[in-house]
């Protein structure tokens, strides 16, 4: 109980510390901090769009977030869950491409698919660097990240654009005909909510993609706390010699972490393309990859963490365009400074926790 | 006609290298200390904002770009501080500044010039100036080649013979690499590891600053958004692939700018797609981290704070 | 007077505590100036202990030390350098990639200007390497160096810094024959020129062969102080080893039934070309208790290691109940009835940050019924670790806590708990009762016998001697990667082994 409490609060007093020291930006910049905080908490909590957006926000950090957990959990570090999810994105959308004319649920079932294993050969490919060269995961992870995102951009432009097409982007797999929604796609949270009585707004892009989000913490749980591969996995994050002498392959546990994080992040395109755009649209990743390390960090690497941690990501996002508007100097760019900062925080954390030891003996 | 071409091409090549060899050589001085440094990125971003905000104001980019370097040096000390002094995961350090320094120059410029990101354009004279080399801008090929750049591009230049003697032949480029490399052995030897990494890693800031400042008051005249556009990546690529040497460092630079002019030349001239171009450095990077073109091995203590065995 | 000006070091009345455990008790040592002076005893001594009070990382409780006479406070290794002490230590402490100048000139580097003046660096390299006879090339790489030629650049490093007084630890442990001879010549120049050696061995050949006076330790004290010319190897041994035997663990007579083990010419080469193992043969009988003794890092922890299928070996064979088991992996060797009581249980044994329910499965965490299909079970899993956990007297017999959580004792009791409940064919077992408190050592000691009178086949190492004769059947010795004879634990003298594990005595078998 009292590991739990602790759990709890570093990563809390990060949160605060970086909040107050945000709000000294703000000071400093020429704005009320209080507005600020204000603006933050009234965008969120305000309204039905407030949550909508914080939720729609969050499910792709959801995804990244566990991705760099689970690969964390292995002893290794993913900053590569960008290339991954962008490799994924447009794998759902091509696969849309491709199969125009076969049943929608099938070719969103398919898509999901391509998402999750593109993403998860994208993963993998540094893990088996790493397994077989002693690569640094670190390193390759960056360079598959360009790599993705160049190779994703080429195939956008020259291939599977619309003539014309002053975005890059590619051609739709979902369209509106006569006022509906056809094509391959998964439904928005209205119409999961509607036949609950329930009137969740229509032009909120939430989708089912959150509930998968959902049900990947479950999964992330499960598999790596209750199966003998998650044991597997986290002996080795743990301790490799140990790990190998309980017949444990670090190699190959190596691989499946990597392999496992990436199909993780490749589900964020699910979200974009199934569940938002109904298309690739270049660039639409506003930094998942990279905020993942962050939530994951501040969600401890646990799914109900990193669900949290997700949730407050979303939120700053949602805020920013609030902040962005109602205040004169602030633009929603404190925002991506405020998240920075957290990240910063939560990595110091050791000096956070010897100074709570060293005011406890103090008191005691 | 189709000697100007080329000889332009590799000016041009030179142009582009410059900011690139600026943060290679800085990460070059972190990395052999044993800090991993990814935020090569966000400190040439703060160098490039800085640089063109504060010419702004004094219209003098020479006082721009001095503050650049000093804007490198304390992102870097926030770094070091960090990773050295807190022991924070170095990758996790480096990851924050590189999105901290999205955010700031966004939020300053609009707190200063109420824009969303960019400085106001400099007057061509407020930039740094081009440079013409007495004697070399006589020479037919060799004028065309090296006179005439921006001063950053000739401190570029000079830098790798520097760094290579520094590294090479004095007492800190020993200590540095020894450092790097086995620091309980440079310790019992009587150097100061935590020292030795501060200079590494601050020295690494204000190269890289540099290199930032290049981008907005040399090559054009202004800070925009994001306006390094992964340069500090690949200059950790070529750092890797000139495995961890101030000449290979360099060699590298060269080629991805040869790669980045041939792309700029290229585009809507040749049926290549530029992106098969860019993605050269990564490639290569990652055909010699897997070791199918001479193996590329760190130095050993990379990426592991040092804690003194507790006796 | 004139005796005192006659030492160049003397530590009088040192007593260095770790939290409870005193690791040296009243240390008397003189070092005769100009002279070799050898420290012997067991591993755990005290030996290092002493020394690195001397070279200035640890400080001492209580006692003085005086250097040439004078008393000296050294409280860093930078106070002892600058009094002219000088450590090698057994690992050595150099930058690989750097040249021999570069490393040896390391923190104390000649500059001319800004740079480091390269060419009297090397000069004064090549000076210091003629005078001493320490033949190495300046411009050489280290890494590309062997081991011996690194050591002598550890050397050259101190006397650069001007040290003559030469502290080394275990200075031959790492060097082939060839090399130790080229070593003791290398020794002896520094005394004739003037030095002061130190030198902590365990070997008692090089130590009658190359020092002037002998300190023998044994328990953190000071068990003998005399010339060498008045010492024999088997005086040595005994008062290395030799004690009242505390713990004479009751047991009966073995019944052994078939070989489980048998191990044929096993061999095993690093990369570097050492031998960590030479044409190892013996087998081990269900029912009897084989054990290995030796110095600790003569073969034993590989043995074992290849054994269990942690690492392969060069060549040769093992067998279990006849089956050739040399390509099975470690998880398939424990299927067959093979458990593993690791040396180092915190490395190998257990993932400390896991609670005691989780460590209790690892090695078997993936069969029934302690796995499904796909979930771990953890009903079974938790009854299993209770019952463990009762039947081996863990404390606190929590199973949520987490392994770190535990004492030594502990800790080693779930690993034995663990182990036990595969109902082995074969026990292999490293230093069981290392770090373990006399409560835990016993209980451990009982269960091996249990185990034994049981069927199973008991393979144990141990670095404590009484351990191994107490509650082995048959014993092996093993030194320097070879078996040097089997003893029968009954009848052997403590003389007798110990110059056997120290290399004074060869038996071929």
């Amino acid at each position: 109980m009292k590991k739990l409490l602790e759990e709890l609060l570093f990563p809390l007093i990060a949160v605060v510390a970086a909040f107050l020291v945000g709000g000294i930006i703000v000071w400093l910049v020429g704005d009320s901090p209080l507005l600020v905080y204000e603006l933050f908490f009234s965008s969120v909590f305000g309204s039905t769009d407030g949550i909508g957006y914080t939720l729609f926000n969050a499910t792709p950090l959801i995804f990244t977030g566990l991705a760099v957990a689970v690969a964390f959990k292995c002893g290794l570090l993913n900053i590569g869950a960008e290339g991954q999810l962008t490799a994924a994105a447009f794998a759902t959308a091509w696969v849309g491409l491709m199969l125009p004319t076969w049943p929608a649920w099938i070719v969103v079932l398919l898509a999901a698919l391509a998402a999750i294993l593109v993403g998860g050969i994208w993963g993998g490919i540094p893990g088996v660097l790493k397994a077989r060269f002693g690569a640094h995961e670190v390193i390759t992870t960056i360079m598959m990240n360009f790599i993705a995102i160049a190779i994703v951009s080429y195939l956008t432009q020259y291939h599977y654009r619309r003539q014309g097409d002053p975005i890059l982007e590619t051609l739709p797999i979902a369209d509106v005909k006569d006022g509906v929604l056809t094509g391959p796609h998964i439904p928005r949270m209205h119409a999961l909510l509607a036949p609950l009585g329930i009137n969740f707004p229509e032009r909120l892009p939430l989708n089912l993609a959150f509930l998968l989000a959902i049900l990947a913490c479950v999964l992330v749980y499960v598999f790596l706390w209750k199966t003998k591969w998650g044991y597997e996995l986290r002996a080795v994050g743990i301790n490799p010699s140990a790990a190998e002498y309980g017949g444990i392959s670090v190699a190959r546990n190596t691989v499946l972490a990597m392999a496992l994080s990436g199909m993780l992040a490749g589900m964020v395109g699910i979200n974009e393309v199934l569940g938002y755009r109904y298309r690739y649209y270049d660039g639409f990743s506003a930094g998942y990859g990279f905020t993942g390390i962050a939530v994951a960090l501040l969600g401890r690497n646990h799914p109900v963490g990193v669900f949290f941690a997700a949730l407050l990501f979303g939120a700053l996002d949602r805020s920013k365009l609030f902040i962005d508007i109602f205040t004169d100097k602030i633009s929603k760019d404190w925002v991506v400074i405020l998240q920075a900062i957290i990240i910063l925080f939560v990595a110091c954390e050791a000096v956070f926790r010897g100074g709570a030891r060293r005011l406890m003996r103090g008191k005691v | 006609m189709r000697d100007i071409l080329n000889l332009s091409l590799l000016a041009s090549m030179i142009r582009l290298a410059t900011p690139l060899i600026l943060a290679s050589l800085g990460g070059l001085y972190s990395e052999r200390s044993g800090v991993i440094n990814i935020a090569l990125e966000g400190i040439m971003l703060a160098g490039a904002f800085t640089a063109a905000a504060v010419t702004v104001f004094t219209h003098n980019p020479w006082i721009g770009m001095l503050t650049a370097m000093i804007a490198g040096l304390l992102v870097a000390g926030i770094h070091a501080v960090a990773s050295i002094q807190f022991r924070a995961n170095q990758v996790v350090v480096g990851t924050a500044i590189n999105i901290l320094f999205v955010g700031v120059p966004a939020l300053v410029s609009g707190a200063l010039f109420e824009s969303t990101g960019s400085t106001p354009q400099l007057p061509r004279e407020q930039t740094l100036p081009d440079w013409n080399i007495p004697g070399i801008d006589r020479i037919p090929v060799l004028s065309q080649l090296l006179s005439g750049h921006k001063p950053i591009v000739y401190i570029a230049l000079l830098a790798v013979p520097v760094t290579y003697y520094v590294l090479f032949r004095t007492r800190f480029g020993l200590r540095l690499r020894a450092v790097g490399e086995n620091p309980e052995a440079a310790d019992t030897a009587g150097v100061s590891v935590a020292g030795m990494r501060y200079a590494g890693v601050l020295l690494s800031g204000v190269l890289a600053g540099l290199g930032g400042a290049y981008l907005s008051i040399g090559q054009n005249s202004l800070f925009t958004r994001n306006m390094t556009a992964g340069r500090g990546f690949i200059a950790l690529a070529a750092l890797i692939f000139g495995k961890w040497h101030p000449v290979g460092a360099f060699l590298a630079c060269l080629l991805f700018g040869m790669a980045d002019a041939i792309a700029i030349r290229m585009q809507g001239v040749v049926n290549i797609p530029v992106q098969f171009i860019q993605i050269i450095p990564y490639v290569l990077t990652l055909v010699v981290l897997a070791g199918f073109i001479g193996r590329a091995i760190p130095p050993r203590a990379i990426g592991e704070p040092y804690v003194k065995e507790s006796r | 007077m004139s005796e005192a000006t006659q030492n160049a070091v003397e530590m009088r009345g040192i007593t260095k505590r770790f939290g409870e455990v005193v690791a040296n008790r009243n240390l008397n040592i003189a070092v005769r100036d100009r002279s070799i002076h050898a420290i012997i005893g067991e591993n755990g001594a005290g030996k290092s202990t002493a020394m690195n009070i001397l070279y200035g990382f640890y400080n001492p409780d209580e006692g003085e030390i005086l250097i040439d006479g004078q008393p000296r406070v050294i409280r860093t290794p930078s106070d002892a350098i600058a009094l002219g002490l000088g450590m090698v230590h057994q690992h050595f402490m150099l930058v690989e990639p750097l040249s021999v100048t570069e490393n040896i000139i390391l923190g104390a580097e000649p500059t001319a200007g800004v740079a480091i003046d390269y060419k009297r660096a090397r000069q004064r390299v090549r000076e210091i390497s003629e005078q001493y006879g320490l033949r190495i090339d300046p411009e050489a790489r280290v890494g590309m160096l062997s081991v011996g030629q690194q050591q002598r650049v550890e050397i050259l490093k101190t006397l650069y810094r001007g040290a003559r007084i030469l502290i080394l630890d275990e200075p031959t442990a790492v060097l082939t024959p060839q090399e130790v001879g080229e070593m003791f010549a290398i020794l002896r120049g520094l005394r004739e020129q003037g030095k002061t050696i130190i030198i902590i061995t365990h070997k008692l050949q090089e130590v009658l062969a190359l020092s002037d006076n002998i300190t023998v330790m044994r328990d953190g004290e000071v068990v003998g102080n005399l010339p060498t010319a008045e010492a024999t190897a088997e005086g040595l041994a005994k008062m290395m080893v030799g004690r009242e035997v505390l713990l004479r663990v009751k047991k009966d007579e073995a019944r052994p039934r078939a070989a489980a083990l048998s191990v044929k010419n096993l061999t095993l080469r690093h990369a570097d070309g050492g031998t960590a193992l030479d044409d190892v043969s013996f087998e081990v009988r269900g029912g009897e208790t084989l054990g290995i003794a030796g110095v600790e890092g003569n073969g034993q922890t590989e043995l074992i290691e290849i054994l269990a299928g942690l690492r392969p070996s060069t060549s040769g064979e093992v067998r279990l109940e006849g089956q050739l088991i040399n390509a099975l992996d470690p998880h398939e060797r424990k299927r067959r009835g093979i458990a593993h009581i690791p040396e180092d249980r915190h490395r190998r044994g257990l993932l400390l940050s896991y609670d005691l329910a989780s460590n209790s499965i690892l090695g078997v965490h993936g069969d029934p019924p302690i796995s499904g299909a796909v979930l771990l079970n953890q009903k079974v899993i938790n009854a299993r670790a209770e019952r463990m956990v009762k039947e081996f007297d863990v404390r606190p017999p929590n199973i949520a806590l987490p392994a770190g959580a535990l004492s030594g004792g502990n800790q080693q009791k779930l690993i034995v708990a663990r182990e036990f409940d595969i109902k082995p064919k074969l026990l292999l077992v490293s230093q069981p009762t290392r770090g373990v408190d006399i409560g835990a050592t016993e209980f451990i000691h009982r269960k091996l016998i249990e185990l034994r009178d049981a069927g199973c086949a008991v393979l144990l190492v141990s670095a404590e001697l009484e351990e191994v004769l107490s509650l082995s059947d048959r014993v092996i010795v093993l030194y320097e990667g070879r078996i040097v004879g089997e003893v029968d634990p009954k009848t052997v003298g403590e003389e007798e082994i110990g110059l056997m594990m120290t290399g004074g005595a060869r038996q071929r078998l």
